[in-house]
């Protein structure tokens, strides 16, 4: 595809989120697990799943489907947690499938059209076309941040 | 050069700084917690030169000295006293009990050096 | 702060723990010195421990903590020859110069308000004890020593091809030698010095040759040595002196400096210093040693010392000076009777030992989770499996118990922190109050022990200024009118019990009934049971003294200490007898990391529930709960209304329930003194359960303090009852419902 030696190449985790593709930068992602079912904290936001087990850290994870406001999908086998880091924190995003990894260059993310249609914009930080499908980039920090976007 | 030393101290802060003094000057240091321990820690080195401070439990300085001066083999060890102030009484006694000479404490690290490559070479 | 690259902070630090342990024995011996117990070596321990702070002190430039603890070690040192008597008011000032000893070393090591203009008044007392009891004996002088010159020429620099080059330019001197600098100064002058030394100069472990070649660092030396008084070889012996030495010295050094090469030897042989065009006699030494001339017959001298004597294979006849003769140690056979009790002690990061702590923790998760996959197994119950099943259950208990020995300290430094406090407060309410402790070597977590110390000066203070009568009250009742203190620590099953507890009057429950009825704390027609009139004491705002004493009247009551004990897993509870005294019995967890838990279920979530904070449990019947309101309803619990909360409802689990017949409830102790029945579904289990954290960064639940992880792998939360209970009390618009930052 592009030079991979550039320093300019990015790597992203590719994954399905109600039937669109949604991708990670792989750098951030410590590793994908297959779900369980989590305990459940009282009086979370309905996009906080709860905390599992992972190897003795308690993990808090979040239905990232459900924080990006797209519509409820049944619960697949294919679901899995994929869990990142973002500062000193871990936290475990519940999607509906992973993909792929693809390694792409800067050249090749375009900023996402301001369209002003509520939170998720400020999570999806580009776009790219892989294979004629379009794939948001997530942007992290603003993802597992629960400050706001969800006052409302 | 290198020197064996020994250094019997009961505060472990002036053990730690006899070392941090000598092992930059190539000094070999062995260390010993008070008198008894002196005697014990004496017995398997060969040490060049000894510090020891008086002030000690079990045996006090002056014992040290003394027991060390029994020892055949370290009858001429120069043996360096530590003290807190310079008292002439101290170092009389000190001195009749044997030792060499001695350290005002504290001590500039430069000047234990010194005072040890005196006595000892 | 990290001080893994410097070795001095790295020897700061230590001295200042060793420090700690100084003044905890400086306190250990001066307590027996009031008690009366003390052996010839109490007071030794009492001098070491100022002396080496001192010492310690000085190295690092702490003056204020060096001018402190060399006075008091001045007296100290007084008392030890027995010059001073340690009467009772001396052993006072000793423990307030302790305390204050105490507040400087922490004052070195975390700054903070300056306690050195205490030091003063202090030091006024230290020195009254002196001119009552006589100053120390003035030092005797010097002797002086008498000197003969001889001569003969040796080159020095002929003998010595030992390097000096980098002794010559050393900057720092004895300050002793440092005199005034002359004017013109800079050219070379030449002395002439004689040396000769007496016996004892052997006798130390000093050698001539060492002396000669400091002094040939100086400058230019030509030595000239007179061997006429040896004698012949037969009749030699070793370590007597027969040479002496004339040098001629080109130099620029100070005279001083020359003397200062001689600073060890001085007295211990003749030296004559003269300087250059200048009359001899300013820096004469006279001999006093007896004149020893035999034949003379020219011998090397030895020039190394610390090797074999080659003529000497036998041990050396008795020297002829007896005075100096060396003695058979006295301590000799000791030493070699009693081995060298060291304890070796190795620093470690507190975060290595906390990781340790975690580490252990998922390794018990672990264990219990194979140990439920393996019971699901259904294996042979005496097969292999099994066997290493419970071999490693044991194995990882007594791991844990190891890991959790690390992180314990024992109770004594807390305790002598509350002998302090008990001195203080006596003396502010004008008691003579005596302090007894037992169990101070009992380890507790050293987190808990820090966390204590000020619940524990709180119930000290209080035991002084409201458990104990003033002395007048004690002698009408006829006690003694000094008033006892007694603090003790033990393990009792898995937990810690400390108890504070006074000889004084007892709790005074009608005054207390009626304060908290004045203040509105409860129904004018309450009528409550001794021992729950006592529990009134931790209800907030409560106070008992009349007058607002300077000790209590700090706005913190019982209600705080008891708040304190509770975050640390513990509880505590109160006995009182009219006329003898109060008990305040404090239990805690070994550990803050795990936790004596009930395992429950509420619409099917299990949660942990800390025990410490259930006083019992509740099985209701229908007609003991009335409704006050929708949603808000009241059990009757031997005679009392308690609200109920219902647990899955708070926590947003179900909806809340209708009827409660058979409803199991647990009866929880309020961190207000007040109760809660807490509804809940099932009790499954109580044990003791790994505490992990949540991380809180994004969202913290209401009412959950933590989580554990099961035997079967999943996560339980660990409730905050009291957040609980506080949010149920809140009228629904106001409670705290969803993402907090």
């Amino acid at each position: 595809m592009s030079d991979q030696d550039s320093p300019t190449t990015i790597e992203l985790l590719t994954f399905q989120l109600a039937g669109q593709e949604y991708s990670l930068d792989i750098m951030s992602v410590r590793e994908i697990r297959s779900w369980t079912r989590a305990t459940p904290l009282p009086h979370a936001p309905a996009c906080m799943r709860g905390v599992i087990n992972l190897r003795g850290t308690v993990l808090p994870v979040m239905d990232l489907g459900e924080r990006l406001g797209l519509p409820p999908r049944a619960q697949s086998d294919r679901a899995v947690i994929i869990v990142v880091t973002h500062g000193e924190s871990m936290t475990g995003l519940l999607v509906d499938a992973v993909s792929d990894i693809i390694a792409l260059t800067r050249d090749d993310l375009q900023p996402p059209p301001d369209m002003a249609n509520g939170a998720t914009t400020g999570m999806v930080s580009a776009l790219t076309l892989i294979d004629e499908r379009m794939v948001r980039v997530l942007d992290l920090a603003a993802t597992v941040s629960l400050e706001e976007g969800l006052a409302a | 050069m290198s020197l064996n030393i020994l250094a019997v101290d009961d505060s472990r802060t002036m053990r730690d700084m006899i070392r941090l003094a000598l092992q930059p000057a190539g000094f070999t240091v062995h260390t010993a917690d008070d008198g008894l321990h002196g005697i014990d820690v004496l017995d398997g080195i060969e040490p060049d030169a000894i510090i020891t401070d008086i002030n000690m439990p079990r045996m006090d300085g002056f014992g040290f000295i003394d027991a060390v001066r029994g020892q055949e083999q370290h009858r001429a060890t120069p043996i360096l006293v530590l003290t807190t102030e310079a008292a002439p009484e101290l170092k009389a006694r000190a001195r009749e009990a044997g030792a060499t000479g001695w350290i005002v404490k504290p001590f500039d690290p430069a000047k234990l050096v010194k005072a040890l490559q005196m006595v000892a070479g | 702060m990290s001080t893994e690259n410097d070795p001095m902070a790295e020897i700061r630090a230590s001295f200042f723990i060793e420090c700690e342990e100084l003044l905890e024995a400086l306190q250990d011996s001066l307590q027996i010195m009031d008690d009366g117990a003390e052996d010839g070596e109490t007071i030794n321990v009492v001098f070491r421990a100022v002396h080496s702070i001192k010492g310690g002190a000085g190295a690092f430039g702490l003056d204020a903590l060096v001018r402190f603890a060399h006075r008091y070690e001045t007296v100290m040192d007084e008392v030890r020859t027995g010059r001073m008597e340690a009467d009772v008011a001396a052993l006072k000032v000793f423990f307030q110069c302790a305390d204050h000893l105490s507040d400087l070393v922490r004052h070195s090591r975390d700054g903070g308000a300056d306690p050195a203009e205490q030091s003063a008044a202090l030091l006024t007392r230290l020195d009254a004890l002196l001119g009552e009891e006589g100053g120390s004996a003035e030092p005797e002088p010097e002797p002086e020593i008498e000197f003969q010159p001889t001569g003969l020429t040796l080159d020095l620099a002929a003998l010595d091809d030992a390097p000096m080059g980098d002794l010559s330019d050393l900057p720092d001197l004895p300050p002793l030698d440092r005199l005034p600098d002359l004017p013109a100064l800079s050219g070379v002058k030449t002395y002439t010095l004689h040396f000769a030394p007496e016996p004892e100069l052997f006798e130390t472990g000093n050698e001539p040759f060492m002396l000669l070649r400091a002094l040939q660092e100086l400058g230019t030396a030509h030595v000239t040595c007179d061997t006429s008084r040896l004698p012949a070889q037969k009749d030699l012996i070793p370590e007597q002196p027969y040479l002496s030495w004339t040098i001629e010295l080109e130099t620029e050094a100070e005279e001083s400096e020359i003397l200062s090469v001689f600073e060890f030897v001085e007295g211990l042989c003749s030296l004559k210093l003269t300087g250059a065009g200048e009359d001899a006699g300013s820096s004469e030494l006279p001999d006093l040693s007896p004149e020893i001339l035999p034949a003379a017959s020219p011998t090397p001298e030895p020039l190394k010392q610390a090797e074999p004597e080659p003529v000497s294979p036998a041990p050396p006849p008795a020297p002829t000076t007896p005075a100096i003769a060396p003695k058979a140690p006295p301590a000799k056979a000791a030493a070699a009777n009693t081995p060298a009790a060291v304890k070796s002690v190795v620093r470690v990061d507190l975060d290595r030992i906390e990781r340790l702590v975690n580490l252990v923790g998922e390794l018990v998760i672990n264990q219990a989770m194979l140990s439920q996959s393996l019971e699901d197994a259904n294996l042979p119950p005496h097969g292999d499996a099994i066997s290493g099943l419970e071999e490693f259950q044991r194995l990882t208990r007594d791991i844990q118990d190891s890991v959790m020995m690390i992180r314990a300290q024992p109770v004594k430094s807390l305790f002598q922190r509350m002998s302090r406090i008990i001195r203080e407060a006596s003396a502010a309410v004008d008691k003579d109050v005596r302090l007894h402790t037992e169990g101070e070597a009992t380890e507790v977590d050293k987190t808990v022990i820090e966390r204590l110390a000020d619940p524990l000066t709180h119930m000290i203070r209080n035991a002084v200024d409201h458990g104990l009568e003033t002395p007048a009250d004690r002698i009408a009742a006829g006690k003694p009118s000094e008033g006892q203190v007694k603090l003790t620590a033990a393990h009792r099953s898995g937990r810690v019990i400390i108890e504070v507890s006074d000889d004084g009057a007892g709790i005074n429950r009608p005054r207390v009934l009626q304060i908290a009825i004045d203040k509105g704390l409860i129904p004018a027609d309450s009528q409550l049971s001794d021992s729950e009139i006592d529990n009134l004491l931790f209800l907030p705002g409560f106070s008992t003294a009349s007058t607002v004493s300077d000790l209590s009247g700090r706005g913190v009551g019982m209600d705080v200490v008891r708040t304190a004990i509770q975050a640390l897993g513990g509880r505590i509870a109160i006995t009182s007898t009219p006329g003898k005294g109060t008990i305040f019995s404090i239990s805690l967890p070994l550990t803050l990391a795990v936790l004596d838990g009930m395992v429950i279920d509420t619409a099917g979530e299990t949660l942990v529930v800390p025990l410490n904070l259930v006083v019992e449990t509740l099985t209701f019947c229908a007609e003991d709960v009335s409704m006050i309101r929708p949603g808000q309803h009241v059990v009757r619990v031997r005679g009392a209304f308690v609200p109920v909360v219902d647990l899955g409802a708070e926590l947003g689990y179900r909806p809340p329930l209708s009827n409660f017949e058979g409803a199991v409830a647990l009866l929880i102790a309020h961190e207000n003194g007040s109760r809660a029945a807490l509804l809940i579904d099932n009790i499954l289990d109580q044990r003791q359960v790994v505490i992990k954290g949540l991380d809180d960064g994004f969202f913290r639940a209401p009412g959950i303090a933590a989580a554990t992880i099961l035997g079967d792998g999943q996560i339980a939360l660990i409730l905050d009852p009291s957040d609980i209970i506080n949010n149920a009390a809140q009228p629904p618009q106001e409670r705290l419902v969803g993402a907090s930052a």
